[in-house]
C-alpha cells in the first residue's frame, strides 16, 4: 500500500507525502511549542505556587536547619548507631540519585540468593539480640535503589542495637519507631513503612534530648 | 494482609472503571465520526476554537476530508518529521537553552535508539534520565512525543470506526484536525489534571537540576573524611509523568522510572497512575458503542479485552505474593510470608510503599496497554510473573493496548474473528453491516503478524550472535527471557525491560529501533488502509443469519482468537525461557559449602 505513485491513479501516495509535508512541519511547530515549551513550564510555575515543598523534593532538615537530604529519597546509613535501609543497586555506590535502578538479579540467580545470605549473616552477627526472622525487604534491593522506606518489622529488628549503641531505653527507640509507622492510605493502599531518614533524624533529637538533660 | 492486597487490586480496578466510563464521552465527542459533519453539539464548537488557529497557520483550513492514501501520507510525514525533530534536539541538546548542567550531546546509536523509542509510543529507555538528557530535551523533546504518538494512535481508531460507520465514502476524515483535536481538547487538560494532583503528592517539577546535601551519617565517607554529598537530581518531572502514563507512553524522567520515588512517590500516586494508564483505552471501548450507535458493541470489546485481562492478573498477583523458593531453600533465616509488620513475597527490585501485589497489578497494567512504564523491576519478578509481563505484551498489545492502537488492533482480531466464524456457518462474514472481504483480511493479517514476525526474528538473531547476546546478565533460561523481553516490548511498542540487559552496542540499539518503527508503521498504515476500504463499502441489513457481535459467545470467540494468534507465535520461545526457569529445580541450600 506504500507502493509509489505511477500505479495509481488518484493524487498518488508520493505526490500526498509532498502534499503533507508543510503541514506536517507546522503542526508540529506548534504543538511543540503548546506542550514541549508552554505545558511544562505553565505547570511548573503553577505547581510551585500551590505546592512549593512536594515540587522542591520534599527536603527535610536537621535540627540546626541545614537541608540534610529529601524524605522521599533513600540515604546510606553504616554503623550500630542508626537505622538502616534497604540494599541499593544504583549506580555509583549505594543511593546514588544520578543513576537509580535495581540489581535486576533474575530470581533463581546464584548471585541473588548469595547476595541474600549474605546480607542475612551480616544482620545476624550486627543484631544479635534479636531472634526474629528476617523480613525480606532488609535483605532484598528496591527497584529504585532509592527506596526511603523499610516495613516496620525491619526497623522494629534493629530497635536493641540502635538502643544500644546510643545508650537509650529500648522501650523509646520502640516507641519512636512506633510513631514514624506510616500505615496503608485508607487501610487498603500501600503498605504499613517506616521513613529510614525521618526515623533516623528523629532518633538524633531523641539522644541528643536526654543527654543534654542528664549532663546539667 | 494477603486479603487487603486482593481489596487493594479490586479497588483499583473499580476506580480505572469509574474513571473510564467518564472519559468515554468525552473521547467519543473529540472525533466527529459521521461523513457530513452532522449536528453540531456544544463540545464541537469549543474544540473547533481550540483547533482553528493552529490549523489555520499550518494552512489545513477550511479542513478537508482525506482519502486513506492521504490520511496514511500525513501519519507516514508526521511521523518522520517527529523523528527528525526529535534528534534534532538530542543532538543539539548542549546548544540549547535549560541545560543547566550542561550535559553533552547524546551518542548517535542512543540518540536514534530514542528517537524511534518515542515516536513510535514504545519508550524504549536506552537512555539514563538523570545522566543523559538535559530538562531541555525532556520537556522540547519527549514530553511533545508523549502527547503527540500517543494522538496519532487515537487517529488510527478514529478512521477505523469512521470506516465501519460511513456508507460509500471515499474519505476517512483530516489528520491534522483529529491529531490537534486529541491533544490540545484530550490529552492536555487530563495530563494538566493529573499532573497538579501528582505534583501535591511530592512528584518534583522544578526549573532547577539538582539538591546537593550531606549525608546524616558522617560515618560511610571511606576513611574518616566528611562524607560526598548526595547529589539528588530533580526537573520537570511531574509534567512528563502525568502524560507518559495516560498516553501510554512509559519513558520516564529517571532511569528506575516509576519505581523511582520522585516519579511515584505514594501508593496514591500510584493508584492514580495505574488509573491513568488503563482509562483512555477502556474509555475507547465504550466511546466506541457510541460513536457506532450500539453501546453494546463497546462493551463487548471491552469484556473480551477483560476476559483476557483478569486471569493474567490474578496469575500475576498471586505469583509475585509467594516466597522466592529458591531464596527459602537457601537462606531460611529470612522471612519471606506476609505477617502484620511485613509483607513478604518477592520484594527484590519492589518498593517497600507499594508491596509485591500492586506491583504486580502495575506491571499486568503497564504490559497489557503497551504503556512500559514499571514500579518494579520486571527482571527479578518471579519466572511465571516475567512470564505474564511477557506474554500480555506478545499478544499484540490489544488487551487493552496503547491509546487508540490497542483497540484497533483488537478490531483488526475481531474482523480476523468475524471472518473466521462466516467460514464455518457458511455466512458472507460481516461486522457491523459491512462486509469483510479479501482486502480487508490481508491488511489484518500484516497487522496481527508483523509483530510476532519482528520479535522472533530479532530475538533469533541476538542469540545467534555470542557478543551481542551477551548483552544478558543473568544465567541460564532468564538471560534467553531477557533477549526475548527485549524484541517482544520493542516490536509491540511497550517500551518496559528485563532491565539487566545492556542494549547499548550498535546492534541493540539499531536493531530494536528498527523494530519498534517496522511495527508501528506496518500496524498504522494496515489499519488506515482498512478503514478506508470499509469506508467505501455499503452497509448490508442485518438478516436472520447475520452473527451478532455483542453476545457473550462472540466476545470468546475474539478473546480466542487473540489467545491463538499469541500461543501459536510464542509459546516454544516462551518454554526456552520463563517456563524453562520455572520448571528448574530449586538449587539444595548450597549454604557454606562442603
Amino acid at each position: 500500500m506504500t507502493s509509489p505513485a505511477n500505479d495509481r491513479p488518484a493524487p498518488g501516495f508520493a505526490a500526498s507525502v509532498v502534499a503533507q509535508l508543510f503541514p506536517a512541519c507546522a503542526v508540529l511547530a506548534v504543538l511543540t511549542v503548546v506542550t514541549g515549551i508552554v505545558y511544562p513550564v505553565a505547570m511548573t510555575v503553577a505547581i510551585q505556587a500551590a505546592f512549593p515543598g512536594p515540587a522542591s523534593g520534599n527536603q527535610v532538615q536537621d535540627a540546626a536547619g541545614v537541608v540534610r537530604g529529601s524524605r522521599l529519597i533513600g540515604q546510606q546509613f553504616g554503623g550500630p548507631r542508626w537505622f538502616h535501609g534497604r540494599p541499593s543497586g544504583t549506580g555509583n555506590g549505594p543511593y546514588d540519585p544520578t543513576a537509580s535502578g535495581g540489581t535486576n538479579l533474575g530470581p533463581t540467580n546464584p548471585a541473588l540468593a548469595t547476595a541474600v545470605r549474605e546480607r542475612a549473616e551480616a544482620l545476624a552477627r550486627d543484631n544479635p539480640a534479636q531472634s526474629a526472622a528476617i523480613p525480606i525487604d532488609l535483605v532484598t534491593a528496591s527497584g529504585s535503589g532509592l527506596d526511603p522506606h523499610v516495613s516496620p518489622a525491619a526497623a522494629l529488628l534493629q530497635v536493641p542495637r540502635v538502643a544500644a549503641a546510643r545508650n537509650l531505653d529500648e522501650q523509646a527507640v520502640r516507641r519512636l519507631v512506633e510513631q514514624h509507622v506510616e500505615p496503608a492510605l485508607l487501610g487498603v493502599f500501600g503498605r504499613p513503612r517506616v521513613n529510614v531518614l525521618e526515623l533516623n533524624l528523629a532518633l538524633e533529637r531523641l539522644s541528643r534530648g536526654p543527654e543534654q538533660s542528664s549532663a546539667n | 494482609m494477603v486479603l487487603q492486597a486482593w481489596i487493594e487490586v479490586a479497588c483499583i480496578l473499580v476506580a480505572t472503571a469509574v474513571a473510564a466510563s467518564a472519559v468515554a464521552p468525552w473521547l467519543a465527542a473529540v472525533f466527529r465520526v459521521d461523513a457530513d459533519g452532522g449536528a453540531a453539539n456544544r463540545c464541537e464548537s469549543w474544540l473547533e476554537q481550540l483547533e482553528r488557529p493552529v490549523l489555520r497557520l499550518a494552512g489545513a483550513w477550511p479542513v478537508q476530508e482525506m482519502t486513506a492514501g492521504t490520511y496514511a501520507a500525513a501519519i507516514l510525514v508526521f511521523h518522520a518529521v517527529g523523528f527528525g525533530l526529535l534528534l534534532a534536539v538530542l543532538r543539539l541538546q548542549p546548544l540549547l537553552p535549560w541545560n543547566p548542567d550542561q550535559l553533552p550531546a547524546v551518542p548517535w546509536l542512543i540518540a536514534i535508539n530514542t528517537a524511534a523509542s518515542f515516536t513510535t509510543n514504545t519508550n524504549w529507555q536506552s537512555y539514563g534520565g538523570e545522566t543523559t538528557l538535559a530538562p531541555i530535551s525532556q520537556s522540547l523533546g519527549l514530553t511533545v512525543q508523549n502527547f503527540v504518538s500517543a494522538a496519532s494512535g487515537l487517529c488510527v481508531l478514529a478512521v477505523l470506526v469512521r470506516g465501519l460507520v460511513r456508507r460509500d465514502s471515499g474519505t476517512v476524515g483530516n489528520f491534522w484536525r483529529d491529531l490537534v483535536r486529541c491533544t490540545l481538547g484530550l490529552l492536555l487538560p487530563l495530563a494538566i489534571l493529573l499532573g497538579l494532583v501528582l505534583a501535591s503528592q511530592g512528584v518534583v517539577q522544578t526549573f532547577g537540576t539538582h539538591l546537593e546535601v550531606t549525608p546524616l551519617d558522617p560515618s560511610i565517607a571511606p576513611d574518616g573524611t566528611e562524607p560526598p554529598p548526595q547529589r539528588i537530581v530533580i526537573g520537570p518531572v511531574a509534567s512528563q509523568v502525568a502524560i507518559k502514563q495516560l498516553g501510554t507512553n512509559g519513558g520516564g524522567y529517571f532511569n528506575a522510572n516509576g519505581a523511582h520515588p520522585f516519579e511515584n512517590p505514594t501508593p496514591l500516586t500510584n493508584l492514580l497512575e495505574i488509573v491513568a494508564m488503563l482509562v483512555i483505552p477502556m474509555a475507547s471501548c465504550l466511546a466506541f458503542g457510541r460513536w457506532v450507535g450500539d453501546r453494546r458493541q463497546g462493551r463487548a470489546l471491552l469484556a473480551a479485552m477483560s476476559v483476557l485481562f483478569l486471569p493474567f492478573l490474578l496469575l500475576i498477583v498471586r505469583c509475585e505474593t509467594q516466597p522466592n523458593p529458591q531464596l527459602a531453600a537457601t537462606v531460611p533465616a529470612v522471612d519471606q510470608s506476609p505477617s502484620r509488620d511485613h509483607e513478604g513475597g518477592s520484594m527484590e527490585g519492589k518498593e517497600v510503599r507499594f508491596g509485591p501485589a500492586s506491583s504486580a497489578l502495575f506491571a499486568v497494567a503497564t504490559t497489557a496497554t503497551s504503556c512500559g512504564a514499571v514500579n518494579a523491576m520486571h527482571d527479578s519478578f518471579s519466572p511465571l510473573g516475567g512470564l505474564v509481563a511477557m506474554w500480555m505484551i506478545q499478544l499484540g498489545e490489544v488487551v487493552f493496548g496503547g491509546v487508540g492502537t490497542g483497540l484497533a488492533g483488537l478490531l483488526a482480531y475481531t474482523l480476523v474473528a468475524v471472518f473466521v466464524a462466516g467460514l464455518m456457518v457458511g455466512r458472507s462474514p460481516e461486522f457491523l453491516g459491512k462486509k469483510i472481504e479479501a482486502r480487508e483480511m490481508k491488511m489484518g493479517m500484516v497487522v496481527l503478524l508483523v509483530p510476532p514476525i519482528a520479535t522472533l526474528l530479532g530475538t533469533a538473531a541476538a542469540c545467534m550472535m555470542p557478543s551481542e547476546s551477551a548483552a544478558a546478565p543473568n544465567p541460564g533460561p532468564h538471560g534467553f527471557s531477557e533477549l526475548l523481553y527485549a524484541f517482544s516490548s520493542a516490536a509491540n511498542n511497550n517500551g518496559s525491560a528485563f532491565g539487566g540487559l545492556t542494549a547499548t552496542s550498535g546492534f541493540w540499539t539499531l536493531a530494536l529501533a528498527t523494530a519498534m518503527l517496522a511495527s508501528r508503521l506496518l500496524t498504522m498504515l494496515p489499519l488506515v488502509a482498512i478503514g478506508g476500504s470499509l469506508a467505501a463499502k455499503r452497509t448490508v441489513a442485518e438478516s436472520a443469519g447475520t452473527l451478532p457481535t455483542h453476545t457473550p459467545l462472540f466476545v470468546l470467540l475474539v478473546a480466542g482468537a487473540v489467545i491463538l494468534v499469541g500461543a501459536l507465535s510464542f509459546v516454544p520461545a516462551l518454554a526456552l525461557g520463563p517456563l524453562a526457569e520455572s520448571l528448574q529445580p530449586v538449587a539444595s541450600a548450597a549454604g557454606g559449602g562442603p
